[in-house]
């Protein structure tokens, strides 16, 4: 019975507004009070039905819920004869409750959306060697699955066979389809556009990186912030007192219409539901758009933020050497380039591995006599020549003659940030060749909307030396630029900052630097979307995409911001509503719940235009 | 020790948190520093003695509140 009515509470919001209609109607137009009564009376007990049982389970925990405060009002109403206002009150109360769980819906909506795209079913090789359609949860680690156009992928796994494109929105929020072919990963949660995979499962269930990004978000939308447990405490005993305080006025001036008035009034939805409105709101958006954010704490402190302090390598570069300029001193050159690829194919060094990318297919000779000098280069016989490739050290070593010109590139090369690798053939220099690592595209522009946005420090700390850090700081416009620091030396670095007062933020790729990832005020990690950085840190960066970092920063910013207005909505319509209750004789139950379900419809309103969040100026 | 997760219908009020997580901790065999109820994702999470008591039991005192349950998950803790 307690059930039905809880569960044919919008029936019953319906029905006693269609009463409260009769009523006014045939009061107004008939003058019939009798009707007017009658209908009223209904609407009454009606719509305190569903009150009445909350507020009696609330108590039953020992919860003194807002659900008592309006169950005794409209007893008083309903006592003092004074129909009207009990049907109105409950009314309102159960209308206002409606909007509230429809709009509520909707600001969850985001993290709603997420959630649905986890993947229901797998097909899934059984012993005979057929496939067969399952439930996602009986898929164990080390399956054989089969994923067929259009379906999402059941598990984080990598492809046994097959090709096609998968688009890895969910994990990434970019929606650009990927090439996937035999061996290559899979996550769950990511839909084949076309093609056909086998893929054999890795991880499962919660422990995939999609399964893993929810629980996070979950948890971080109702994670608080100390202001918020603030806030609970206070409300928790705040109802309370607000039963406390009507029965003092009663006592105090025998007027039981002042005193259930005050009840009405006091109620405190807007304070409790504002707060967390807005951070589920901007949790969402930011999940939407690649941007983890891990509560309510790190979203008060990124918004505050003063220094943000990055990692050069894989961070503000890359982090993946490459061939930026030659030169060639010879007409010959695809055969020098042909001795350097079979030279450097068999080495595994970085600037190695960057050559032989950069030279591509090219006829490869066999290599004798390999000699590594170490600091140097390489020395070896290809094709009845011998070849040496290293740096300006290994010339002079091997007394090869750097002409005036070749000298000058270099110097040019080596201004430009560049590691410098030579090539020379039978002691006679033939190549010149600049390898750095890439600043990542559109990062100076990245860095420029994080200083519109108001923060004053932008460092950059480096292992590279110091002319390699002075150079990138330079193309982007850095405020500082600090080389030759090893991992310690960056967090006591940090450290200082904060001793000086400042809020520090920490941008790194989570490899080498997560001392000081756990020593900023807030580590942001460029998760590559299965780094163990998404756990460790505070604002995840999906994709290793750094042009997500303004949208986080501008995000958190209009959440705090949202947070403050709707704490002064609230507080605001719960002091003006008492001041009028004592100082103006407009102010009745009726009103007081209008005004009060307005300001909770208000806070709701408010935080779902973090919903559609968007930088100013960033269109995608 | 299990865990179970519950998956409740939407929480709309911030009460109902307060009432459901006092319900999941009147169930003997229930673990009340572990009990959490998350509002926004409407869901509860909590550690329970399998010895003493079930999921169904914690089902059944949130469904006399007057609270739905739509999927309930049990696993080794």
């Amino acid at each position: 019975m307690q059930r039905y009515i809880l569960r044919k509470r919008n029936y019953i919001t319906l029905i006693s507004a269609i009463l409260i209609a009769i009523a006014f109607v045939s009061k107004l137009g008939f003058s019939n009070v009798f009707i007017f009564n009658i209908a009223l009376i209904i609407a009454s007990v009606l719509g305190v039905a569903p009150i009445v049982i909350q507020a009696y389970q609330a108590l039953r925990v020992k919860v003194v819920s807002i659900d008592v405060l309006v169950t005794i009002a409209v007893a008083g109403a309903f006592f003092l004869k004074n129909f009207e206002e009990s049907a109105i009150v409950t009314f309102l109360f159960l209308f206002g409750a409606y909007l509230e769980q429809r709009t509520l819906n909707k600001t969850r909506s985001a993290i709603k959306e997420l959630t649905e795209m986890a993947p229901e079913t797998a097909i899934k090789q059984i012993e005979n060697g057929e496939f067969v359609e399952v439930d996602v949860d009986e898929v164990d680690v080390g399956d054989v699955l089969l994923v067929k156009t259009g379906a999402k992928v059941p598990v984080d796994g990598t492809v046994l066979t097959g090709e096609g494109y998968i688009n890895e929105a969910s994990i990434t929020g970019e929606s650009v389809p990927v090439s996937k072919k035999e061996g290559l990963g899979v996550y769950a949660g990511t839909i084949l556009e076309n093609g056909t995979l086998q893929i054999k499962a890795d991880r499962v269930g919660e422990d995939t990186t999609f399964g893993r990004i929810i629980e996070l978000v979950e948890e971080a939308q109702d994670s608080k912030s100390e202001a918020e447990r603030f806030i609970d405490k206070f409300s928790k005993y705040y109802t309370p007192a607000v039963l406390l305080l009507a029965i003092i006025v009663w006592v105090v001036s025998r007027n039981i219409e002042l005193a259930i008035t005050i009840l009405v009034l006091g109620c405190p939805g807007a304070l409790v539901i504002g707060v967390p409105v807005s951070n589920v709101a901007g949790i969402g958006n930011g999940a939407r758009h690649g941007v983890l954010l891990k509560g309510s704490e790190v979203i008060q402190d990124f918004s505050r933020v003063d220094a943000l302090v990055f990692d050069k390598t894989g961070t503000l570069t890359i982090g993946n050497p490459q061939v930026a300029e030659t030169r060639f001193y010879a007409d010959n050159s695809d055969e020098v380039s042909s001795y350097l690829a079979s030279v450097e194919n068999e080495s595994d060094h970085p600037l190695a591995k960057a050559i032989v990318e950069y030279i591509g297919d090219t006829k490869l000779y066999s290599v004798e006599n390999t000699d590594v000098v170490k600091g140097g280069g390489i020395i070896a016989l290809v094709d009845g020549h011998k070849v040496a490739i290293g740096n300006v050290k290994l010339m002079e070593q091997e007394k090869v003659p750097l002409n005036e010109q070749a000298r000058a590139d270099i110097a040019q090369f080596e201004e430009k940030g560049n590691s410098i690798v030579l090539t020379a053939i039978d002691g006679e220099l033939k190549a010149l060749m600049g390898i750095r690592d890439k600043i990542r595209p559109g990062v100076k522009r990245d860095l420029q909307k994080l200083k519109k946005l108001g923060v004053k420090k932008l460092i950059v700390l480096s292992g590279d030396n110091q002319g390699t850090v002075d150079l990138v700081a330079k193309e982007l416009g850095l405020t500082e630029a600090h080389g030759h620091m090893l991992p310690e030396d960056k967090s006591a670095y940090i450290k200082e900052l904060q001793d000086k007062g400042q809020i520090v933020a920490f941008v790194g790729d989570g490899v080498n630097d997560s001392p000081s990832l756990a020593l900023a005020n807030i580590g942001i990690a460029m998760g590559s979307g299965t780094d163990v950085a998404i756990e460790t840190s505070d604002v995840v960066l999906m994709n290793s995409d750094f042009s997500r970092l303004p949208h986080a920063l501008g995000l958190t910013k209009a959440i705090a911001r949202n947070m403050v207005q709707n704490i002064v909505i609230a507080v605001g319509v719960v002091l003006i509503l008492l001041a009028s209750v004592f100082f103006s004789d407009w102010m009745n139950m009726s009103i007081g719940m209008l005004v009060h379900e307005g300001s909770i419809l208000a806070v709701i309103l408010n935080g779902m235009r973090l919903i559609n969040y968007r930088q100013r100026g960033h269109s995608s | 020790m299990k865990k179970a997760t519950i998956q409740l219908g939407t929480l709309a009020c911030p009460s109902c948190m307060q009432k459901i997580e006092n319900a999941i901790k009147s169930v003997d065999g229930v673990d009340k520093e572990s009990v959490k109820v998350m509002f926004n994702s409407s869901k509860a999470k909590f550690l329970f003695d399998e010895g003493k008591t079930s999921a169904d039991n914690v089902e059944n005192a949130i469904t006399a509140l007057g609270y739905e349950v739509k999927k309930t998950q049990v696993k080794d803790a």
